[in-house]
């Protein structure tokens, strides 16, 4: 049963229903059209996709003057790329005056895999979580994300979204309902909270399961939205528990860790361990490897557990 | 052909704009002179003679768009604004003050009459294509005018949305570049030489013709022509003094970005009063 899809893959098959259903949305991609998968969008929708070659720059730019004009464009390509590459226009022409305009940044994180470090993204929440008037959401699964695409265009805002090219397990059913700024419990547990996002989810589930055994029960949050936190949530999930944890596909510099970590360190009761890339750059290899070398396979996630509780 | 009386008119209205962009600024303050003056003709002749523009209404959909992608040069499109009455004239004063609605830099979401946020430079042709792309899929027939610096097109961005426009064959858009010859430090062949800058643009697709930016007769005559392509978007390139009207401003690259003393404050509004009489008695004749 437990499907394994690409998030990504998700997202272009909603990005096509979205495209149905709404004639002001219009795509950009930066010539990975197959990689992003707005390849169903362009071939459905051609006079409202705009490939506009390996120039992410120009690409968020054009895609500000289309938003100013009553256009919602989703913009697309690698995370690296449609974070860092073009970053100084996201921030003066689309976050700054609040253009809704999505950029969807595809094969995030260190599943990139055999790319290597100019590929993979570990960053790219940080630096899009410090721009004003920028909404960050990194789905689960694909369910979850199907529904992201979907919401994001009713955001009146700017919206990062954060993809993936590695097969993760479907967590939600068909009833479940994403909402922007809230986050979802996926386990219920009093030792220990671990919040995380995207492919983590699942690794955390894992994580837990295996924790039973060392006699400790997790609570999982899956923090889809990462800006606007839901701060009310983040205290109340921390509640309680021995320790909290943050686990990411990303640098522990920026991201859903220190989301976190800004939150409850204002209250200081609740100690934070933040699991994720220590202010490293990535390198080549293969999605389960890199995962494993950085802790951040279920059994990994379970030995810093241990080690953090004493 | 734009009748001597029309262009009479604009000469007067952009000796006012001139006037208003000093004045604005204030003495003992540094603000960007040169720039601001250098595209003072090309500001008035869109605003005043070419654009398709509703002062009561800047909003209307089908208004034709000015971006001032060499962002600095604000000044220059605030007073055309205040002018047409879309501001108060009073409201120039506060520019750049701690509340004010005129930003340092162009923000769209501040002031009225403007179209994107720019500044940072090299970002604005990509911008004004994406708003030549939303007309074309909306099917209105509006245009867009997008005003760069030589010394900008040192930013690689600009290169790309040069490619974009003629692949998308938007002859909706014309790009003037302002070119004073000078940047903030010096001239801006001194890190970069742009030219033949004519041959580059054509040579990326576009249609070219090079003015006075200074002439009245050419840039309308020039406007009048790029809206005519039906092939290739148009670019203009305009030779322009940097700082032009203030004599000792002119050609003075340290007044890129600079604060004038109240005797040097008063020197300039008294050469452009000068300038706005002669203008208006010209008319008057």
């Amino acid at each position: 049963m437990p499907e394994r899809v690409e998030t990504r893959v998700a997202y272009g098959e909603a990005l096509l229903a979205l495209g149905r259903a709404r004639p002001d949305v219009v795509v950009l991609d930066a010539d990975l059209y197959r990689s992003t998968r707005t390849v169903l969008f362009a071939e459905a929708f051609p006079e409202r996709f705009y490939d506009l070659g390996i120039a992410e720059q120009d690409m968020v730019s054009t895609a500000a003057g289309l938003a100013a004009s009553g256009h919602i464009p989703y913009c697309n390509s690698f995370a690296m790329f449609i974070t860092a590459r073009c970053y100084d226009q996201t921030r003066i022409q689309i976050a700054y005056p609040g253009l809704p305009v999505k950029l969807v940044g595809s094969s995030a994180g260190l599943t990139q895999g055999p790319d290597g470090a100019s590929h993979q993204s570990l960053e790219d929440v940080s630096l899009m979580r410090g721009l004003p008037n920028m909404a960050v959401v990194v789905p689960a699964d694909d369910v979850e994300t199907r529904q992201a695409t979907l919401a994001i265009a009713e955001w009146p805002g700017p919206v990062y979204l954060r993809l993936g090219r590695y097969p993760t397990p479907r967590l939600f059913d068909e009833s479940y309902r994403f909402e922007m700024g809230h986050m979802v419990r996926m386990r219920d547990g009093g030792d220990l909270v671990l919040f995380a996002c995207g492919h983590m989810v699942a690794k955390a589930l894992e994580a837990a399961e295996l924790l039973v055994r060392d006699g400790l029960e997790a609570r999982v949050v899956n923090v889809s939205t990462i800006k606007p936190l839901d701060v009310e949530a983040v205290r109340r999930e921390a509640a309680g528990v021995q320790r909290a944890f943050t686990v990411e596909e990303h640098s522990i510099t920026g991201g859903l860790g220190s989301a976190v970590c800004e939150v409850l360190a204002e209250e200081a009761r609740v100690p934070v361990t933040r699991l994720g890339v220590r202010d490293r750059f990535g390198e080549s290899g293969l999605a389960d490897e890199l995962l494993e070398k950085h802790g951040l396979q279920p059994e990994g996630i379970r030995s810093s557990v241990l080690r953090a509780l004493g | 052909m734009v009748t001597l009386q029309e262009i009479r008119r604009l000469e007067r209205l952009a000796a006012e704009l001139r006037l208003q962009i000093v004045r604005m600024m204030g003495p003992g303050k540094a603000h960007h002179f040169g720039g601001s003056l250098s595209a003072a003709d090309l500001v008035t002749a869109l605003y005043f003679y070419k654009m398709r523009y509703d002062p009561a209404n800047p909003s209307w959909p089908d208004r034709d768009r000015f971006l001032m992608s060499k962002g600095h040069s604000v000044p220059a499109q605030y007073a055309a604004l205040a002018m047409l009455g879309v501001l108060p004239l009073e409201e120039l004063a506060t520019l750049k003050q701690l509340g004010s609605r005129l930003q340092g830099h162009p923000a769209m979401h501040y002031t009225p009459g403007l179209e994107g946020c720019t500044g940072s430079l090299g970002q604005g042709l990509s911008y004004a294509n994406g708003l030549a792309l939303a007309a074309r899929l909306q099917g209105r027939g509006y245009r867009v005018y997008c005003l760069l610096g030589d010394g900008e097109l040192h930013e690689g961005q600009v290169w790309e949305a040069a490619m974009t426009a003629p692949r998308y064959r938007l002859t909706n858009l014309t790009a003037l570049v302002d070119q004073n010859g000078l940047k903030a430090m010096d001239a801006v062949a001194a890190a970069k030489d742009l030219e033949p800058l004519d041959e580059r643009f054509a040579a990326f697709g576009w249609a070219v013709r090079r003015i006075d930016g200074h002439n009245m007769v050419e840039i309308c005559a020039a406007l009048d022509w790029a809206t005519s392509q039906s092939e290739r978007p148009a670019v203009i390139l305009a030779r322009t003094v940097k700082g032009k009207g203030v004599s000792f401003i002119e050609n003075q690259v340290a007044y890129h970005n600079a604060a004038l003393t109240e005797a040097q404050h008063a020197a300039a509004i008294a050469e452009l009063t000068a300038r706005l009489q002669e203008v208006t008695g010209c008319q008057s004749a």
